[in-house]
């Protein structure tokens, strides 16, 4: 099952480089990972992506908690949350495909950041399944290039990851 | 306040802690750090002759002392020679703080002369580590390091010092924190109350319990609580190899180590339990054997400070996370609670003479100490060398191992009675600890007697460090089981590969342990007649300033029984011989 892990930490050097090391060391798998400063400059806020069963979930939580530096971990999929994935991707558009693709952009509501004679970006937010439908509803169109940011979540309603 | 230079902030900080020992070696990045303890002559250093000595007999110093080991040693080639010792210290789980110098800040990142990424290459096998940054943050780093290393689940903290840090002209404001405080780590201090009175009814509903007891107790200061619990519940009690000492081995009530080379009566009685009590215990594989064939009949009962430790390998019934002390002085209590205000609670006293009486079968049938289980040779046996070691000192000694059939061995055959006096490198196995780990022990207690027992193939792993107990008196008894293999890996070609030695074979090559030992200016004795073997062992232990190299011929072909039958086999099949298994 796929689960996405919040996770504060200290922004202190090297703190992420645990994080990361400690997947590879115990052969737990990140399908996508995100990491920023929080409004407190003292604390990094990580999201990752990561599939298991509960028992696994168990022990990646427990070690994560076990990182010095690392101060709360959330495992947002327990409850009702909000994900967002953010899609740039950069499309041939000649000829037909240059309508096309503005069309299927609009239809997803993503938004055309960058023209150029033969190319746009395109720029589309949401929770992952919408942006691989996306790419697929792309079709024909030349895909050069894509970059996401990886999943960031929040929880619903009155709970919140603070310390 | 008073001002002072990195290198002085560090001295005098180790001093603050009440550090006895540093064990170092320098070099280069490490020269500001070494010019103030040549000022400071306040903590005594101990001049290893290699960097992995230094980290193994801080190692044997925490464990045999329960007060952190440190260690010292240059940037580069300095750092990763003590990364085995530290990756020892960290999968035992002992509390040690090493310093390490690295290259001047604006040098890091280039390549530069003897550079290593010290806090990169260290980080899987480290609780925390440090990269000092600022020269004013030592003092509190210093004492964050101790903190951490000593807490919750003890560990290894690699605290990394650039060069240009200590420079001895540079000073700051020094004080030395009193206490520490961070939001990101607070280890737990007591177990959930009502998972302890669960485990308590449990307990007490048991009619075949068995109380398995590993390393953490050991740690944790647990030892006497186990002792005193066990005794109060009339309920048997196993070791693991780092749970050694941690019941007396010499107790009614004691099963034996479990696991791999286990005793029988421990493996059985763990494979036909319905409940089990595991205290600061791991569930290692060399426990286990097939997971998936554990206690098939046992509810679960888990004490451990690590949270990950639990239900990490097999699936627990009640778990209780926190320090063994109060979580078994809180089930104590509860017991107590739990029998007077209940008839139906009281163990069943019936179940467990049955249970007592079926241990009680196992062991007259093949316990290891219940007749002899070995076989005779002309060659002295392993065996018999442990008891002699065990007579000499009277089941006294701190005894230190390597890694490999003495081992075993010496854990089967010396009866550890008290916590602490077992040493040895149980998680990561390695060679080369015995010696090292001894002189930790004996600087640390110089009226205790110190035993490393190792085989010729270990002690070459770290036998230079003669020359550092020469050079600072350090009287240990090394019993060297010499049987011209790699005993072990021999008996594994002898099991599993039709005895095709593969490279586990170097007669032709050894040296003369007796004029080595001699040439370092210590005391050499070679032992091939058993009837020598006694009288020699005391020989040895009434020199008690002299460093003395027991060479003892043993039997080569002997194998460590009773072994765990591999793969698939469950902790009830073992092999009691080279032709008997269960």
């Amino acid at each position: 099952m796929r689960r996405i892990l919040s996770v504060l930490m200290e922004n202190e050097p090297g703190a992420l480089s645990r994080v990361v090391g400690l997947f590879s060391q115990r052969g737990y798998n990140i399908e996508s990972l995100n990491v920023a400063p929080t409004t407190d400059n003292t604390l990094s806020r990580l999201t990752l992506t990561t599939t298991g069963d509960d028992l696994k979930i168990e022990q990646i939580t427990k070690h994560l908690n076990k990182i010095v530096d690392v101060v709360k971990v959330v495992d947002l999929t327990e409850g009702a949350h909000v994900e967002r994935d953010m899609l740039l991707v950069k499309v041939r558009a000649e000829g037909a495909q240059r309508d096309e693709v503005k069309r299927t952009t609009d239809i997803f509501r993503g938004q055309i950041i960058d023209v150029g004679p033969a190319t746009y970006i395109v720029q589309l937010t949401g929770p992952i399944d919408k942006l691989d439908s996306f790419l697929s509803a792309l079709g024909e169109a030349e895909i050069l290039e894509v970059v996401r940011s990886g999943v960031a979540g929040i929880a619903r309603g009155e709970k919140v990851l603070t310390i | 306040m008073e001002q002072l230079s990195g290198g002085d902030m560090i001295v005098r900080a180790l001093e603050d802690e009440g550090v006895e020992y540093i064990f170092g070696y320098p070099g280069g990045a490490a020269l500001h750090i070494y010019d103030s303890i040549f000022k400071a002559n306040s903590v005594p250093h101990i001049l290893v002759r290699h960097e992995q000595a230094a980290t193994h007999a801080a190692d044997g110093y925490a464990r045999a002392t329960g007060k952190p080991g440190v260690v010292l040693v240059t940037s580069g080639p300095g750092a990763t020679n003590a990364i085995t010792g530290i990756a020892t210290a960290y999968m035992d789980s002992i509390p040690m703080v090493v310093i390490s110098g690295q290259v001047q800040s604006h040098l890091i990142g280039e390549d530069a002369f003897q550079e290593t990424d010290m806090v990169g290459i260290s980080r899987p096998i480290v609780k925390h580590s440090f990269m000092v940054q600022r020269t004013e943050d030592i003092p509190s780093i210093i004492k964050k390091a101790f903190h951490i290393a000593t807490t919750g689940r003890p560990g290894p903290v690699v605290v990394d010092v650039p060069k240009d840090l200590t420079h001895p002209e540079h000073k700051f404001d020094y004080e030395y924190p009193e206490s520490v405080s961070m939001r990101s780590y607070q280890p737990s201090t007591r177990g959930h109350s009502g998972q302890v009175r669960k485990a308590a009814r449990l307990l007490l509903n048991a009619k075949r319990p068995v109380i398995y007891a590993g390393g953490g107790v050991i740690q944790g200061e647990g030892s006497e609580l186990l002792t005193q619990l066990a005794r109060k519940l009339n309920y048997p009690v196993t070791n693991t190899l780092m749970g050694l000492g941690a019941y007396p081995a010499t107790d009614r009530q004691f099963l034996g180590m479990l696991g791999m080379h286990g005793f029988y009566e421990a493996n059985m009685a763990m494979h036909h339990s319905d409940v089990i009590l595991a205290v600061g215990a791991r569930f290692d594989d060399r426990v286990t054997n097939t997971v998936s064939k554990f206690c098939p009949g046992a509810k679960i009962i888990h004490i451990d400070v690590d949270p990950a430790s639990i239900a990490k390998i097999v699936p627990v019934d009640v778990p209780i996370v926190g320090p063994v002390t109060t979580v078994l002085k809180d089930l104590d209590a509860q017991i107590d609670q739990q029998r007077s205000s209940s008839e139906r609670t009281m163990p069943d006293a019936e179940a467990i003479v049955d249970w007592w009486r079926q241990i009680d079968n196992w062991r007259a049938a093949h316990g290891l100490w219940h007749g002899r289980r070995y076989g005779e040779s002309d060659f002295i046996m392993p065996q018999d060398a442990i008891t002699a070691l065990y007579e000499a000192t009277n089941g006294e000694a701190y005894v230190t191992s390597d890694v490999g059939q003495h081992q075993m061995f010496a854990a089967q055959y010396y009866k550890f009675d008290y916590p602490r006096r077992w040493i040895n490198s149980g998680g990561l196995g390695t060679m080369g600890f015995g010696l090292p780990a001894a002189m930790g022990i004996k600087l640390a207690m110089p009226d205790a007697e110190v035993a490393c027992v190792t085989g010729e193939g270990s002690i070459q792993m770290n036998i230079q460090e003669l020359s550092t107990c020469a050079q600072y008196d350090v009287p240990v008894k090394i019993v060297n089981l010499r049987n011209n293999y790699l005993g072990m890996v021999k008996q594994w070609q002898d099991m599993q590969y039709d005895s095709r030695y593969s490279e586990s074979h170097y007669a032709s090559s050894l040296p003369d342990f007796v004029k080595l030992a001699e040439a370092y200016g210590h005391v050499g004795m070679e032992i091939k007649d058993k009837a020598d073997l006694e009288p020699a062992m005391r020989e040895a232990f009434a020199m008690r300033d002299k460093l003395v190299f027991l060479d003892i011929f043993v039997e080569p072909h002997e194998h460590v029984y009773p072994m765990h039958v591999a793969p698939n086999g469950a902790m009830k099949d073992m092999w009691l011989s080279k032709t008997e298994r269960t």
